[in-house]
């Protein structure tokens, strides 16, 4: 099973390095932006047969480890039935 | 008093730490690798700054979930001291020892300056020996230093005057322009409610010596073994 962490600021944390690239977009001519916020996504290939099982233990791992929770939100996604295995890419 | 300093893959202020505590106060002191669980024999253990597992994830991440650190646990429940500088204090916030969590300064840049530091809590073995609202300079080196917390962990940290140095001019007024990398209320250090694991973004181990530029670093170390000597905490561990 694969899944894939989406690991961002929470709402009200300032992200300088958001309001950086959108400066940085707006010097571009991308003068439409509104808000623009940078997050990490972090891809797992696990050894669990269910999108259930494979969900309550990446939720796990991120509380643990992949997430801080006095910044960051996370939501998780298996991505078992998108493309195969390495076609994702 | 017999000091550890840590060493993780990319910590560098190791050898700094060492040297003050082995040249400077002539104390006994050792290098903890960062798989090591025993620590008992230990009464100060120092986490030093740098970029411990090169800082991926989030600063002091990696770190905050090593042997060392988990050893670190019981460690400070059996009455140990901890100082944690600059990646240190990332490491005790991201494992959880203290309150908050330091990220990317406002101002996206790698701060490498002096800085002043105005004490306010005199109440710890780290600070006694200090005055409350002396002014000590030290250097801070850091692109992650900018502290946060959510509003009720703030209000703790004030209730129970767990706040321990805070960036400041050189008369020591909390100001913006003072502070450098957008800490919440200019914080620069806090402390655990027991008094015994001080975080902090400064490098009191780079102004111990005169040569250094200063030695307001060295009074921090001074306070600590007096303290201990004077209560005679550490004999009794």
């Amino acid at each position: 099973m694969r899944a894939r962490v989406l690991v961002r600021l929470k709402p009200g944390i300032m992200d300088v390095q958001g309001a950086a690239v959108k400066r940085a977009l707006a010097g571009l001519g991308f003068s439409e932006l509104n808000d623009l916020r940078v997050g990490k996504v972090i891809d797992i290939d696990l050894d669990d047969p269910t999108p259930e099982g494979a969900r309550a233990r990446v939720g796990e791992m991120c509380r643990q480890l992949l997430a801080n929770p006095i910044l960051e939100d996370y939501t998780i996604e298996t991505v078992d039935d998108l493309a195969p295995r390495g076609a994702a890419r | 008093m017999r000091f550890g300093v840590v060493v993780f893959p990319g910590t560098w202020s190791d050898c700094d730490f060492h040297y003050v505590i082995s040249e400077v106060l002539h104390q006994p002191v050792r290098y903890v690798w960062h798989r090591e669980r025993t620590l008992n024999e230990l009464d100060c253990v120092i986490l030093p700054g740098g970029f411990s597992y090169g800082d991926y994830l989030r600063a002091g991440a990696v770190a905050g979930r090593s042997p060392v650190v988990e050893a670190l646990r019981e460690f400070v429940a059996g009455g140990g001291h901890v100082l944690g500088s600059c990646n240190g204090f990332q490491i005790l916030c991201e494992a959880g020892l203290l309150p908050g969590v330091l990220t990317r300064n406002e101002c996206l840049q790698y701060r490498c300056q002096s800085s002043h530091l105005v004490v306010e809590n005199v109440d710890t073995p780290f600070t006694r020996g200090l005055r409350a609202g002396q002014v000590l300079t030290m250097p801070i080196s850091h692109g992650e230093g900018k502290y946060y917390a959510d509003a009720e962990t703030l209000a703790r940290l004030k209730q129970q005057n767990l706040v321990v140095f805070r960036y400041a001019d050189a008369n020591g007024r909390i100001t913006k322009a003072s502070n450098p990398n957008g800490s919440l209320d200019n914080i620069a250090g806090v402390v655990n409610p027991e008094g015994t694991v001080l975080g902090m973004m400064p490098h009191p181990e780079r102004a111990s010596e005169a040569a250094m530029g200063g030695t307001d670093g060295l009074l921090m170390f001074q306070s600590l073994l007096g303290s201990l000597v004077e209560d005679g905490s550490f004999l009794k561990r």
